[in-house]
């Protein structure tokens, strides 16, 4: 975190001169580990082997946070008979197809209950009609997978039964324990290669730190993220919060440190390819005929997401405004459709089968940034056009004549096609504009340069763009014309020329029937009387202020700052803070003391805003067959979920299993040690020659390499390889490795050293540093090696890009590549030209990777 | 340090940072400085020289006193100006007087005495205006002994452990040897029967020369042993091997053959010079290794907590 | 003129000859939060207009900055060691170099942003000739670039080897303690940029207070290793405008053990020149005695 997000980190160094315990477990040792009080090397992407033993610890020793546990999570809930665990399938969950490669989630859900509503006993003879009709998991399921859930998550079909003695041993709590029950101490050594007493110290502070007094957070980055089973990750991380009763109260939490800023708010309002604003699904091609059918499986569900329609109109009416009415479905028909997987890798795919013709890159250098950077390359090579939109001419914008391939003769300049338009860019500080954090919170900033040149910023481009599309289609009778000709489409401009910025995010909070600005989504209607271009960002404009525009500064106002910003939703700084009281609403400590019940006002008080139907009373039952946000009980904190509990158990929402399990990389050095499933079976794998895998236990490629960022330079390098201040700070790529790996392979301190995997070789100079240690993992030791992968061929500083080495296997929830993966490392430098591709064809040839399935490292049953 | 090189120090057993040095390194550029060293003790002993010789009636060796009296100095100018990073702003030297600054003073010797040299050196060699002359080479005379030492003050007066430590004794060496410079330039230039007392300064200058530079070596400890030591080593043993023999040569044959005088003469001009040179040098290595900054320091905190209660 | 030269100095400013100047301001910089961000490297360079100064990976860990000097006005320094010899290290300890194969060792990563000290007694000014370097009013040394004339005295005059020339100026450069911000009430560009607030800006005198207590606190915790350098205003510089806590001896971060300003010995120097110049009038006159040859 100190190494990644320096300015974050101070309030980690403010927390330990208050007295807290800073724990780092990272394989690397860095400017965190230089300052936390202890550091525990990992092997990279053993995550889930680490954070499932403290799980088991916690569960097995009995510290979990019970009043908690069974108030508040699924823990009591009672699963279907049908649910077979990895215990009793050896690493796999029941439901697997293993020639799709994917599961059928329908074992895992919650027993029905016993006395069912009529809606209950509708949906299970709707689930027994699927069952029976073979697995049918829909399409669209496989085509957006996780995030089509929107942020409501996944619906379950009932709450169901439930055994708050957590004894039933068909209950969440109890199959819980089975499965974690092998994530022994003695196993995370021997998978991570952290030592029991290392375990130890971390188990305990932990648990020391958590419960009614005291709590604890978990923050991650890509560590965690960017693995096949990334998504399981940060589940094993939640299932351990909601324990020890960490989530929803104040010092704890799970937080996401992102890649850069705003990334947060470039998944509010998505540049991905299966969410619309506010996490509204993408509609499908087939499915969602209709507006009825985009909102059905969500409408009416308890908790906030039930309102999904009136979200979802309020959208479509910013989109089209007066066009959008309720006999055209309000536009529904406007928006563009999924038809299966256009996530980022499937479509590079498609560029290079020439599918995908144009491609806009904006603020992005994949050549550089991106897992498998000649896959990225060939992709782009073979578009009819190219915009490139940055502050500085990148590598993804000269590919064509001095990128790699050239260099080996696999692209010739000559037959490229591609038009490319470079366009500059205006940066941060030469446009307002806001950023969303990790916090989920809004901070405007003022344009405090003018851009220098013809560099623009992206509202002023895209404004433009619309503008100019539109005056070609002026006129046209083509119906395919109609969803741009009858865009909102009005911004005001400035004396300059320029839209201004907060006109744009008046547009998102929304705006009533009156044309006034509003206060709260709970404002917004279904009937088309409101517009809102985001619903959870709705109040960001309240009473016609920005209100992301606030710096009031900390010592005026008390520690919840709710005069910083502006944090979604609702200006709600916690979420699901209602967990910071206990079931009776009274605080669960005076020192944890943060939201809690006012019984004489009748309402949820506190110190931030409550999350919460502000007068629902703690013991509150909903009435049969309620809807909505009416459907939620008093003690039912997790309102967005349509139980109103914390997971410990996914029945239903996530494509590779209810609990998470260790799978080993797609490439490792080591049998994975707890199932014998080697890998996720669920892994979407991407077939290309040019993406060849390593074989698993592969005694050619015998150490673990992983990516990773320094303090000095920003991800792939646009920013910072072409600034003397910064590059003179780093001034060459390097790879960080142990000095027992450098007795071993003959490598010196500051020497080169050859990189290679099946994909490519690259070289970088070497440091040799007590900083990377040499795990042991029982009687043999692993090597990892540290590649910082900000460099490629432009810039002050150049060198060869690590992402060339990264293969691409992503998790199959959100398509994330796995940035781990296995590698050769030897003295000197890499051949030149021609020779570099005979070189690592070489390697393959030894390693045995199977020409013709490139992308099964054979681990696979 | 050059790329990928582990640095490490040999020997004694301290800690620094990868081996870099703590000091910066002098920036004064070889040979200007060193030159300016030898040309400022030559010309500065050389005035007093001509002064003696005017006074007690040796017209030749007062004439060529006086002109290395004004040659060195005007050339010693050159010298310094060229080693200034902006040597056109050379007369920001005169904006202020600073006793605290060596070489604030060191303009204020150096200015003058350029001035009286170069006058008492023209008139002897023009004839013109005698009194005037005479009356500037007396002024060049009471400004020489201070131009010829003042700069072992410039080298003191700074955090380099190899000169600052030895800044008793390097006023004698610097002193000494422009004695000695200046005494066997004459034994070159002028006739045997006129140069007794050129003979007398070189070989007492030489003699106080060495033993004040000795007596570094024996008194300073570690930081001495740069003069000892690598290239400052080895110059200043030429230059103490050339004196002696030097001085040899003239206790044997300067009074009576020319060639010997000459020879002796030139030997000690040129032991001067690399004098200066060693003496630079080995500044330039003291500052350049962390030990000779980190070692005597962590002495002296050891003495001092020796004498006290120990302080954190 | 009390103490010009060395030793307790109180008023630093006042003594250069500012009257009714605003307190001494420095900076107390906290290696013990520093997390090696080099943030005031880069702002002090942006806001002083300070040149790149070379595109060098040196191996010493994650510092290519090396040191202080005429383009570089605040370093990061980065020690690596084995996490085992934290404590009392004397002269028995043998020189780290670079991490080595230390076995199972843990290792520790120390990080410490260097600056000009704005010595009590600046041996940098008190060399200079020309009067470039001066004493601000706010008790700080500053440069005056249009003065310089590059002769470089001070840059072997200053005990920890901060101030030197750019060669392709021929000037001397070095921290001014951001003299114009201050001028306008600002923070220096550095200590703004500090997100640990590792470098903290304020009056000298309250910053030694907050350094005294620091420690304090540290010690308390159980952090025997720290220690103040450059606090103590009876130091060998009459204590530092810029002082810091370390967690190690001063030399593991390139910082001089006990740095004495060099005009604490310059009456001896004068008083040998002295004596040196008479002996040459001595040595003078004698040559001229005896018998005339």
């Amino acid at each position: 975190m100190a190494e990644a997000h320096p300015v974050g980190f101070q309030w980690v160094m403010e927390a330990k001169r208050r007295g807290a315990t800073i724990i780092h477990v990272d394989p690397r040792f860095t400017r965190t580990s230089a300052v936390a009080d202890v550091h525990v090397p990992i092997r990279a992407g053993s995550d889930i082997a680490f954070l499932g033993g403290l799980v088991n610890h916690v569960l097995t020793t009995e510290s979990y946070f019970r009043d908690y546990v069974v108030a508040y999570t699924n823990a009591a809930n009672i699963v279907d008979e049908g649910f077979e665990d990895t215990e009793d399938l050896d690493g796999l969950f029941s439901g697997f197809d293993a020639e799709q490669a994917h599961y059928d989630p329908v074992s895992w859900r919650y027993q029905a209950p016993d006395d069912r509503s009529p809606d209950e006993e509708k949906r299970l003879q709707q689930i027994r009609e699927d069952e029976s009709g073979g697995g049918g998991q829909k399409e669209s399921h496989v085509a957006a997978q996780s995030e089509s859930h929107g942020s409501g998550g996944a619906a379950v079909p009932w709450k169901g039964k439930r055994d708050e003695t957590l004894q039933d041993p068909r209950c969440v709590f109890q199959i819980l324990k089975r499965h974690f029950a092998r994530y022994t101490p003695e196993m995370v050594q021997e998978v991570c290669g952290i030592a029991p007493a290392d375990f130890a110290e971390v188990a305990d502070a932990l648990v020391r730190n958590s419960g009614r007094e005291r709590t604890s957070a978990l923050a991650y980055a890509v560590g965690w993220t960017h693995h096949s089973t990334g998504a399981q990750t940060i589940r094993t991380g939640s299932i351990l919060q909601l324990l020890l009763g960490n989530i929803g109260r104040p010092g704890g939490g799970i937080i996401a440190l992102r890649g850069h800023a705003s990334i947060q708010g470039s998944t509010d309002i998505p540049t991905l390819f299966n969410i619309l604003p506010g996490y509204l699904p993408m509609p499908h091609a087939n499915q969602h005929q209709s507006l009825d059918e985009w909102v059905r499986d969500d409408e009416g569900k308890a908790g906030f997401w039930g309102n999904i329609r009136s979200y979802a109109v309020s959208l479509l009416k910013s989109y089209w405004g007066d066009a959008a009415t309720a006999d055209n479905d309000f536009c529904f028909d406007y928006l563009p459709r999924l038809t299966g997987d256009h996530s980022t890798y499937n479509t590079v795919k498609s560029q290079i089968e020439g599918g995908c013709k144009g491609y806009f890159l904006v603020g992005e250098n994949p050549a550089v940034g991106s897992a498998n950077g000649k896959m990225q390359r060939l992709g782009m090579a073979n578009l009819d056009w190219l915009v490139v939109r940055d502050l500085q001419m990148i590598e993804s914008a000269t590919f064509w004549k001095d990128g790699p391939e050239i260099e080996t003769g696999e692209l010739v300049t000559e037959d490229i096609g591609t038009e490319i338009f470079f366009l500059p860019a205006a940066s941060h500080v030469e446009k307002a504009g806001s950023f969303t954090q990790t916090q989920r919170m809004l901070q405007w900033r003022d344009k405090a340069v003018e851009p220098p040149g013809d560099a623009r910023s992206e509202l002023d481009f895209y404004f433009d763009l619309g503008v100019r599309i539109r005056e070609r289609l002026a006129g046209s009778t083509d119906e395919m014309d109609r969803p741009l000709l009858d865009l909102a489409w009005d911004y005001p401009t400035d004396e300059k020329g320029e839209v201004d910025g907060q006109a744009v995010l008046r547009e998102i909070n929304g705006t009533g029937p009156d044309g006034a600005a509003l206060s709260a989504y709970t404002e917004l209607k279904p009937d088309g009387s409101t517009a809102c271009g985001c619903w959870i960002y709705c109040g960001v404009y309240a009473d016609e202020v920005n209100q992301a525009r606030r710096r009031k500064p900390a010592w005026e106002q008390d520690e919840v700052a709710a005069e910083w910003g502006w944090a979604w939703p609702a200006n709600r700084r916690i979420l699901y803070n209602r967990a910071s009281a206990a079931p009776d609403g009274s605080p669960w400590s005076e020192r944890k003391k943060y939201v809690w019940w006012d019984a004489e006002k009748g309402r949820w008080v506190g110190r931030d805003v409550p999350d919460f139907v502000p007068d629902r009373a703690p013991d509150h039952v909903p009435e049969e067959g309620a809807t909505g946000p009416d459907a939620i009980g008093g003690q039912d904190p997790f309102v967005m979920q349509t139980d109103g509990k914390g997971w410990l158990f996914a029945p239903v929402g996530l494509a590779d299993g209810p609990m998470p399990s260790h799978y080993e990389p797609p490439e490792s050095p080591v049998r994975n040690p707890l199932y014998g499933q080697q890998n996720n079976p669920t892994r979407r794998k991407y077939a290309h020659p040019a993406n060849p895998i390593n074989p698993s236990w592969s005694e050619v490629f015998p150490y673990v390499f992983t990516s990773y960022r320094l303090t000095e330079h920003h991800t792939a390098g646009g920013m910072s390889r072409t600034l003397p201040y910064l590059t003179e700070l780093q001034p060459e790529p390097f790879c960080e490795i142990s000095p027992r790996l450098a007795a071993e392979r003959g490598l010196e301190h500051g020497g080169w050293a050859t990189i290679v995997t099946a994909r490519t070789a690259i070289e970088a100079r070497v440091l040799v540093t007590d900083r990377v240690r040499s795990l042991r993992l029982g009687d043999t030791f692993v090597e990892q090696i540290g590649l910082p992968y900000h460099w490629g061929r432009n810039g002050i500083s150049q060198g060869d890009s690590a992402n060339d080495l990264v293969n691409i296997t992503m998790d199959p929830n959100v398509y994330i590549q796995d940035k781990v993966g296995t590698c050769d490392i030897r003295p000197g430098r890499r051949p030149r030209g021609p020779a570099l591709l005979a070189f690592v064809d070489g390697y393959r040839r030894r390693a045995g990777v199977d020409p013709d399935d490139p992308t099964d490292g054979g681990a696979d049953r | 340090m050059a790329r990928g090189e582990r640095p490490m120090v040999p020997d004694v057993e301290f800690e620094s940072y990868y081996g870099r040095p703590i000091l910066k390194e002098p920036t004064w550029k070889t040979p200007d400085v060193p030159l300016y060293l030898f040309l400022g003790g030559m010309a500065g002993c050389s005035a007093v020289l001509a002064e003696g010789a005017a006074l007690t009636g040796r017209p030749e060796l007062e004439r060529v006193a006086r002109m290395a009296a004004a040659g060195g100095a005007a050339a010693g100018t050159v010298a310094l100006v060229h080693d200034l990073g902006r040597p056109e702003r050379f007369l920001n030297m005169l904006r202020v007087i600073k006793p605290t600054s060596p070489l604030s003073v060191g303009s204020y010797i150096l200015a003058p005495f350029s001035a009286l040299s170069g006058a008492a050196a023209a008139s002897n060699v023009t004839g013109l205006l005698p009194r005037l002359g005479r009356l500037a080479g007396l002024g060049a005379a009471a400004f020489g002994p201070p131009l010829a030492t003042y700069t072992a003050a410039l080298f003191a007066n700074t955090a380099v452990p190899a000169w600052h430590e030895a800044h008793r004794e390097l006023p004698f060496v610097f002193g000494g040897s422009g004695a000695q410079a200046a005494g066997g330039l004459a034994m070159l230039l002028v006739p045997l029967d006129q140069a007794g007392p050129a003979r007398r300064m070189a070989l007492a200058g030489a003699v106080v020369e060495i033993v004040a530079a000795e007596s570094i070596v024996l008194r300073r400890g570690l930081v001495a042993e740069p003069y000892r030591k690598g290239l400052p080593g080895r110059l200043m043993r030429i230059a103490r091997a050339a004196t002696a023999v030097a001085s040899a040569a003239t206790v044997v044959g300067g009074r009576r053959s020319r060639i010997v005088a000459a020879a002796a003469g030139a030997t000690y001009v040129a032991a001067s010079v690399v004098t200066r040179f060693g003496v630079f040098e080995a500044g330039m290595d003291s500052a350049r290794d962390p030990k000779y900054t980190v070692v005597p320091q962590r002495e002296r905190l050891a003495a001092r907590s020796e004498s006290s209660t120990p302080q954190r | 003129m009390t103490n010009s030269l060395w030793g307790r100095l109180d008023d630093p400013a006042g003594n250069a000859g500012h009257t009714d100047h605003p307190p001494r301001m420095g900076f107390f910089t906290d290696t013990s939060v520093c997390i090696g961000c080099k943030a005031c490297e880069v702002a002090c360079k942006e806001w002083n207009e300070v040149p790149e100064d070379g595109y060098l990976l040196t191996g010493m860990s994650y510092d290519n900055t090396q040191q202080l000097g005429a383009s570089t006005w605040r370093h990061v320094a980065f020690v690596e060691k084995p996490a085992e010899t934290v404590e009392t290290v004397d002269l028995g300890m043998p020189e780290v170099g670079l991490p080595g194969a230390s076995g199972d060792a843990g290792v520790k990563w120390l990080m410490s942003s260097d600056v000009c000290k704005h010595c009590t007694h600046a041996a940098c000014l008190d060399v200079c000739p020309t009067g470039a370097l001066f004493r601000t009013e706010f008790g700080t040394v500053v440069v005056q670039p249009d003065v310089c004339n590059g002769c470089g005295y001070c840059v072997p005059a200053c005990p920890y080897g901060v101030i030197d020339i750019r060669p392709e100026d021929g000037r001397a450069f070095k921290c001014t303690l951001c003299y114009d911000r201050l001028k306008e009430g600002q923070k220096p560009a550095c200590a703004q940029a500090c997100p640990t607030e590792s470098i903290q800006f304020g009056e000298v005198d309250e910053l030694r207070e907050r350094a005294a207590a620091r420690v304090e606190e540290l010690h308390a915790r159980g952090v025997d290793v720290a220690r103040l350098y450059g606090a103590d205003p009876e130091d060998g510089v009459g204590g530092d405008g810029a002082f810091f806590l370390l967690l190690d001896e001063p030399e593991v971060y390139g910082l001089p053990p006990d740095p004495v300003v060099t005009t604490r010995d310059l009456g001896s120097i004068w008083k040998h020149v002295g004596g040196a110049a008479a002996a040459i009038v001595g040595l003078g006159v004698a040559s001229f005695m005896g018998r005339r040859r």
